[in-house]
């Protein structure tokens, strides 16, 4: 039973990474039905500029984490105006090909020597290590932070778009994006604000992973976000809650396939779910046309 | 004058100096030169492992003057950065292209094994330093005969690291963690395993990841749960830094144990203080050849040489050696001067090879060190083992 329990906070923590990832995915999919392949790179940046924000400069950790939003959301809006934007209506795969193509490039821009270099770095504990045993189960400070800041950015997310204006006009664009211009919704913003505010939440991801996860490097990405992206569709690509349910389940099928049957197994299982949910819910758990859409 | 005529003048002084600089090694080609390609990973997730070897090929070429016999040596060299594709490429490169007659390289396992392949087709003489799978010359009963190393071999490592568990740390348990796509982590595993079941031990729990896995927290759960007395990881020092953190947070109390794979100056020495691991030299041995190796390389590059090092140094004056005593560039005369090697008075031991191409030599136990008050890390001679 405690062996179990101790599974489920594993699974917990890496679930709500996830969800920081996959809510990118999603929120871009949603308003201009583009899978941002380069996403779990900029989760990557967003984990560099954390590790030199409170281990390079010894900036305090929650200002660390705000400037590697604030960085990645500056990046996120940037990579939409020079890749994606003069492709707005360009035929699908094209975008998703230059979106393959931005991935690669930051992958290995940031290998450079001069960027962030390709070798493997150690990511030191950014607090002491506190360990508590509650009811038989081993949980850590870092564990804690992972949760609450994850929460904290949630429900930020869930105010800014069901009680801002911002939130409304996204609501609006991704219903539909020639009747939202028609009614003064400046469409091109909007997308921006949309790439900025995934790209912040990715680069929130990508510095917890660094403290969870203590060791970065340029491809670090790569998995993560493949993961992360899985997580979205089998939550329902374009909706925000199935976004995180499905990083949730994600999080716990890996940790207990691990756990309990065998860790050879563990990403077998997790995709064989993943094909099982979409051969019955083909648009995902939470997935379905309506206006939770974003 | 105006700058441009200056330009002018500089540009052409230029091109005149590079032709006579060229003309030079044209006239220097027709001395006998023999070309050596060095592959290493000095990029990536061992590029530690990269940079001591070549610092220690360069440094033994150094020392003997860039000659070998009649011959000058050219070093070439390339970056695999522990990755097998590149390093097949850059082995074909160094062949077809530059035209080496022999390969220095590489370091880890997974990338020497397809040089290997390459280096055998096209009959060309490879010694590794520290590619330790038995793989790496002989597959599937087929012995790669241009293939040597200056290391020990997988079968052997797993074996010491399991009878020093047993008999001098008296373990009764162990959990094993490995990389299943690594050649190099499967075989340790695998030899240690049997040899520590074998020895009256009980493996508790077996898991496996992949090289780009960054959570274990399932499986230290399991581990945690199961209360080892030993914990063997034997994987690389990035990945064994990381294990061994989370393997603390899940308040894992046994000593850890790894392989060579763990000789770095980058391994977490905080979180790895207190474990064993089995290498090929320690620089406590006071044997003089030891000691003068050590004081050349402090000389040259301000650090204690670690294992990488040695045998990178002691593979590089094997294939001297070897080109001296054939006094020829043909690859396969090379090849026979290097398998009749007798007692080469090398630094990591007396190397003799057998009919494999690996040499008979003892390993020795390092353990792991750190100083919380200056935060410094290092590694205590334990013992040496014998094959």
């Amino acid at each position: 039973m405690h062996y179990l329990l101790q599974q489920i906070v594993n699974g917990l923590q890496l679930g709500l990474i996830y969800a920081l990832i996959a809510l990118g995915y999603t929120m871009v999919y949603g308003i201009i039905k583009l899978i941002n392949f380069a996403h779990g790179d900029v989760f990557m940046v967003g984990a560099f500029l954390g590790y030199y924000g409170f281990a390079v400069y010894h900036l305090p950790f929650y200002l660390a984490v705000v400037i590697a939003m604030i960085g990645c959301a500056i990046l996120g809006v940037t990579i939409e105006f020079l890749a994606y934007r003069p492709l707005r209506y360009a035929p699908r795969i094209a975008a998703l090909i230059t979106a393959i193509g931005v991935s690669l490039f930051l992958e290995y821009f940031s290998s450079l020597k001069f960027a962030f270099g390709p070798d493997y770095r150690t990511v030191p504990r950014p607090f002491t290590e506190i360990h508590w045993q509650i009811a038989g189960t081993t949980i850590t400070n870092t564990q804690v932070i992972v949760a609450v800041v994850v929460v904290v950015l949630l429900a930020f997310l869930q105010f800014l778009i069901y009680h801002t204006k911002v939130g409304k006009a996204m609501r609006a664009v991704s219903f539909d994006h020639d009747a939202a211009r028609l009614m003064g919704i400046n469409v091109n913003t909007v997308i921006s604000a949309t790439f900025g505010l995934g790209s912040a939440l990715a680069a929130a991801g990508g510095t917890l992973y660094a403290v969870a996860y203590p060791q970065i490097w340029p491809f670090m990405g790569i998995m993560p976000g493949l993961k992360a992206f899985t997580a979205a569709v089998l939550g329902g690509i374009g909706n925000i809650p199935g976004a995180v349910l499905g990083s949730l389940l994600m999080g716990q099928i890996e940790v207990l396939t691990a756990g309990f049957i065998s860790s050879n197994f563990r990403d077998v299982i997790a995709f064989s779910v993943l094909i099982l949910v979409l051969l019955v819910r083909p648009a995902g758990l939470l997935g379905q046309a309506g206006p939770e859409k974003v | 004058m105006s700058k441009r005529f200056w330009l002018v003048i500089g540009l052409a002084a230029l091109v005149v100096m590079l032709a006579v600089a060229g003309c030079g090694q044209q006239q220097a080609a027709n001395q006998k030169v023999i070309k050596i390609g060095l592959i290493a990973p000095l990029t990536g997730d061992v590029k530690t492992f990269g940079e001591s070897t070549k610092n220690a090929v360069e440094l033994a070429l150094e020392q003997a003057g860039y000659k070998a016999g009649d011959y000058t040596i050219q070093l070439i060299e390339q970056d695999d950065a522990n990755d097998p594709t590149q390093a097949t490429n850059v082995a074909t490169k160094l062949i077809t292209q530059d035209g080496v007659k022999a390969i220095i390289g590489s370091v880890t396992s997974k990338t020497t094994i397809p040089i290997s392949e390459v280096a055998q087709a096209n009959k060309v003489v490879e010694i590794t330093s520290t590619a330790t799978n038995p793989k790496v010359t002989v597959d599937n009963g087929q012995r790669k005969d241009y293939v040597f190393r200056a290391c020990f071999i997988d079968p052997f490592q797993g074996k010491v690291a399991a009878k020093f568990a047993l008999d001098q740390l008296h373990a009764k348990t162990a959990s094993v963690i490995y990389d299943k796509g690594n050649d190099y982590t499967v075989g340790l595993a695998q030899y240690f395993m049997d040899t520590f079941k074998a020895g009256g031990g009980q493996i508790l729990t077996e898991d496996t990841y992949t090289v780009n896995d960054t959570d274990f927290s399932a499986i230290l759960a399991k581990v945690a749960k199961a209360k080892p007395d030993i914990l063997y990881l034997p994987d690389y020092y990035q990945k064994v830094s990381l294990i061994g953190q989370q393997a603390r947070d899940a308040g894992i109390k046994a000593i850890f144990m790894g392989g060579d794979g763990w000789d770095s100056s980058d391994l977490n020495y905080a979180v790895m203080a207190g474990g064993y691991f089995t290498n090929h030299y320690s620089p406590e041995d006071t044997r003089p050849e030891v000691q003068k190796w050590v004081q050349d390389y402090k000389a040259k590059y301000g650090s204690t040489p670690d294992a990488l090092a040695t045998l990178a140094y002691d593979a590089t004056n094997l294939l001297l050696n070897a080109i001296k005593t054939a006094n020829s560039d043909d690859p396969t005369a090379i090849r026979d001067a290097l398998a009749a090697t007798k007692d080469f008075p090398a630094v990591s031991g007396k190397i003799t090879f057998d009919q494999d191409g690996n040499p008979i030599k003892p390993a020795v136990i390092l353990k792991v060190t750190y100083d919380p008050q200056t935060k410094q890390g290092g590694t205590q001679f334990v013992a040496s083992v014998a094959p």
